[in-house]
């Protein structure tokens, strides 16, 4: 159903960057792109993540599953170094974008968060107008002529299916947005600055089910272009969307990854246990 | 008679007298100084110590001394507030201590603010008896006042937005004047005007400071009287003066009700505005 609406949408248009929507995982040749390699995490005294290591693979999506608390959205901080901004927050470990120690202390943090973007739980558009949200980073990176701006507003837009629906009043608040508009939009303004890739935590899991399809057929539409680590609690969406899948669960009071593997394997034949179980809705 | 009739009784008693004694305050001023309002009243210069004629170059030495008092303290108050809020790690021994002072200087009574003022601006800085060491005592006196409220605007400001700008790789300075100051614009316009309430009614820290004179000043370095200032001469030094003291009370309480009103709507709209 929801994949219905999208086509009805996204009438194919000339400024489309994104391919059209891919049969199910998996797709890809496993190229590593992220490389974390004993991440541990507390915060204070309190461990949150303890020795977790995998590898995101360039152009797939890998999905993160596992119950609340196990250190799911700490990890993806600690992709795009949110992590510097909670005072006691202390990391441990290894983690290598591109071949580059993501946490060496010179690295510039705001180059990075470019090439790796966010998104949250909670849209969170900026009391400003729809055109602006889009705009205000990108003049931050230092894009300041009107065309090029126009041209990237529309550009974005059209990749996340809302052009049709707000080229009429980009200048309203983004805030009127409907919660599912408001995230779409959230994604188009950290795809305008043209990230490698993109860490979503829970994206879905405040909006209503048809807002959900539209950007789940949109989180689709990324692979292959963009990285995307997507973090749900809705196991029928990782089953459908996912190439790679990470289990998490808490062990000893900090998060541990249990098992990762190609989403195929992780859904239909768990090694631990633990999974098997999970997976199966039998626990969590 | 159960405990709780007893104590909703008291409650009830104790509001009547104060809001008693407020009306009866407020009739007193109105019987003896609303004949003496008038059109003239606001632009004339005093006479005879204050016994007749009108405040005008009272008013303009209080707006002055206000004047001073904000161009000083609100860059000063706003940008220690920032520092505070978005560049102090919560729990470091900087901000702590800053908190510390500026909670302790908050219950300093104004009397002593006047005998530092008095001491620093007007002898040690040579300004002497003038609206300049007035304006930056009173300064001094709102800064903490003017630094908390505001600190607490920029607090209520969603903490999702300090995030969502560092996701999308903008600077805090960016996030600041982009995003929290506008959103916190309200609760900072309503410290400002608090801050300006507090100071208006101000005597005892002006006293030692921009002092008595009654005459139109000059220029800053002149010595002016404050309304409060006004008021208090008239009612304790001057025969005779008590018509026009309530005069001029009425016109301060006037001057503060509205300042107040403004800041409390604006308050209310920022809390409504921000969930
Ligand atoms: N800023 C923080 N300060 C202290 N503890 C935190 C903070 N953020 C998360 N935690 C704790 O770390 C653990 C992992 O949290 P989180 O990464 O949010 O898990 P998840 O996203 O899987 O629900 C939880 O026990 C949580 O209480
Ligand atoms: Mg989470």
């Amino acid at each position: 159903m929801s994949l219905m609406i999208n086509t009805k949408k996204d009438n194919p248009g000339a400024a489309y960057t994104l391919g059209p929507l891919q049969a199910g995982p998996p797709c890809c040749v496993p190229e590593p792109l992220i490389q974390v390699d004993n991440l541990s995490l507390h915060y204070g005294a309190k461990p949150a993540l303890a020795k977790v290591s995998l590898d995101i693979y360039k152009g797939c999506i890998t999905a993160l599953i596992g119950p609340s608390g196990c250190g799911k959205t700490s990890f993806l901080s600690v992709l795009n170094r949110l992590t510097d901004m909670i005072p006691d927050c202390r990391v441990l470990g290894h983690v290598y974008f591109d071949n580059k120690d993501l946490r060496h202390p010179t690295l510039d943090v705001q180059a990075l968060r470019r090439d790796i973007g966010m998104i949250f739980q909670k849209p969170v558009p900026f009391p400003l107008s729809i055109r602006r949200n889009i705009e205000l980073p990108l003049r931050e990176h230092g894009m300041n002529k009107a065309a090029d701006l126009n041209a990237r507003v529309q550009q974005v837009l059209q990749d996340v299916g809302l052009w049709e629906e707000v080229k009429d009043r980009l200048e309203a608040p983004a805030q009127a947005l409907s919660g599912g508009q408001q995230q779409r939009l959230c994604i188009a303004r950290a795809l305008a600055l043209r990230p490698k890739v993109l860490l979503m935590d829970e994206p879905c899991s405040a909006l209503d089910p048809i807002a959900s399809g539209v950007v789940e057929d949109l989180i689709q539409r990324l692979r292959g272009q963009y990285t995307v680590v997507i973090v749900t609690h809705n196991l029928a969406q990782a089953r459908r969307i996912a190439n790679y899948a990470g289990f998490f669960w808490v062990k000893e009071r900090a998060g541990c990854l249990i098992e990762f593997g190609q989403a195929k394997q992780i859904f239909e034949a768990p090694v631990h246990e633990l999974t098997a179980a999970y997976v199966q809705g039998k626990r969590g | 008679m159960s405990k709780n009739a007893l104590a909703t009784g008291l409650i009830c008693l104790v509001a009547v007298l104060v809001t008693s004694v407020f009306f009866w305050l407020l009739t007193d001023l109105v019987i003896h100084g609303l004949p003496r309002l008038s059109g003239p009243f606001f632009v004339e210069a005093s006479q005879n110590a204050g016994r007749s004629g009108g405040i005008g170059p009272i008013i303009v030495s209080t707006a002055l001394i206000l004047l001073v008092a904000i161009v000083t303290s609100a860059p000063l108050g706003l940008a220690t507030a920032v520092l505070l809020s978005e560049f102090t790690r919560p729990g470091s021994l900087f901000g702590r201590l800053v908190r510390r002072s500026l909670d302790v200087l908050a219950g300093v009574p104004s009397i002593v603010f006047g005998l530092f003022g008095n001491a620093f601006f007007c002898i040690y800085l040579g300004l002497g008896f003038s609206i300049l060491s007035g304006g930056l005592t009173l300064a001094c006196m709102v800064l903490p006042l003017l630094i908390r409220t505001a600190e607490q605007g920029l607090q209520v400001a969603p903490n999702d937005y300090r995030l969502a700008a560092a996701a999308l790789g903008m600077s805090r300075s960016a996030a600041l004047t982009h995003l929290l100051l506008p959103a916190a614009m309200p609760a900072l316009v309503a410290a400002l005007l608090l801050a300006i309430g507090r100071a208006g009614a101000e005597t005892a820290a002006l006293v030692f400071t921009s002092g008595y004179v009654d005459r139109m000043p000059d220029s800053l370095l002149d010595s002016g009287r404050a309304l409060s200032v006004h008021i208090y001469d008239l009612s304790m030094n001057v025969a005779g003066g008590d018509a026009n003291a309530s005069a001029a009370a009425l016109v301060l309480i006037g001057l503060l009700l509205i300042i107040n009103t403004i800041a409390m709507s604006l308050a209310k709209q920022w809390r409504i505005a921000t969930p």
